[in-house]
């Protein structure tokens, strides 16, 4: 990138370290002053559908059909939300309970790349288009990954 | 991809955002009390445990204003950048903490510096490995399964990226 270019971008070309730090600082609060009213926004969504969905409702939703429930394990997964961690407790629960290792792979992976909760933020932050089209494929692949993973345990043995 | 940005606005989106959120969890409380209070202690736990998490980030949004230019930007995981903005796209988000919403901001600023969209799609897909849960998954599921899980994850988070970049099509040249 040429220097004129650059300097036009970040108005870092000729700076003092002074000037640069003040700059950084001042863009940096910026950005975090409007990140936090959406953060506190997908926490609240967040907290209420954990609240408002028992782990015991997850299990009700399989039916023991690998598509069914692979797909049915991806929807789950993407509009559940919350720490990796709890999608890992769910889905060995749901292991010990029967259900398809298919379908627990589906959601842990939906769970950990698709955010229907999270979308708002990532929409307005990132960029619509952006945030659509990264869900979209993240979901339909999060069933083609989960079909190739039991696919290879399989094979593995 | 040109996406909207909330900068591109009066950064009253988030604050919209925020509203409607509170109106939601409003209406729910007024359904089922319960629920809500409930939530609020999930919600209060959450805020807590991020606080830590939070404060990595503000230090990073300082750094990347403070040292990372659009020409270096352009250069690791701009077009162009080759396997090497791969790398670093995948592994910056395997190591990556924090929930997902912690980066929004972080990844936007460097999208303006010229990260592609598809470094973008693969950071965030590749996070889904998460290394310090590892033995955790391993107790519910065996070794093997997350030996297997981790390699797909790894190997579709450049998939992902790939066909979110095709998607996108040609990136516009200067996003500043």
């Amino acid at each position: 990138m040429k220097a004129g270019k650059g300097r036009e971008c970040s108005g870092k070309g000729r700076l003092g370290l002074g000037d640069r730090l003040g700059e950084a600082l001042r863009k940096t609060v910026r950005g975090f002053g409007q990140m936090v009213p959406i953060m506190v926004g997908v926490i609240l969504l967040v907290s209420l559908a954990a609240a408002a969905l028992p782990e015991e409702f997850y299990s009700s939703l399989f039916t023991g059909n690998v598509l069914v429930d692979s797909l049915a394990g991806a929807v789950l997964g993407s509009i559940a939300a919350g720490n990796p961690v709890t999608s890992y407790l769910i889905g060995g629960e749901l292991l010990a309970r029967g259900i398809s290792l298919v379908a627990i792979t589906a959601f842990i992976l939906a769970w950990v790349t698709v955010g229907v909760v999270t979308f708002p933020a990532e929409s307005m932050i990132i960029g619509r288009r952006f945030a659509i089209s990264r869900n979209v494929v993240s979901f339909f692949l999060s069933i083609a990954a989960a079909i190739l993973v039991v696919f290879t345990l399989g094979v593995l043995g | 991809m040109k996406g909207k940005g909330i900068d591109d606005g009066k950064g009253m989106g988030g604050i919209k955002f925020l509203a409607a959120a509170c109106l939601i969890y409003l209406a729910a409380g007024l359904a089922n009390p319960g629920t809500a209070i409930e939530g609020l202690g999930i919600f209060w736990g959450i805020i807590i445990s991020i606080i830590p998490a939070m404060v990595l980030v503000f230090g990073m949004m300082f750094l990347v204003n403070m040292f990372i230019s659009p020409g270096k930007v352009a250069r690791y995981m701009g077009e162009g950048s080759g396997l090497k903005g791969w790398l670093i796209a995948v592994g910056g988000g395997i190591i990556s903490t924090g929930p997902v919403y912690l980066w929004y901001r972080i990844l936007a600023d460097m999208r303006k510096q010229g990260m592609k969209d598809s470094l973008i799609a693969a950071f965030i897909y590749s996070r889904a490995v998460k290394v310090p849960l590892l033995p955790l998954m391993v107790y519910y599921f065996g070794w093997l399964f997350t030996a297997v899980l981790t390699f797909y994850m790894v190997a579709f988070s450049i998939i992902n990226g790939f066909i979110v970049g095709l998607i996108g099509g040609a990136r516009h040249e200067n996003s500043c």
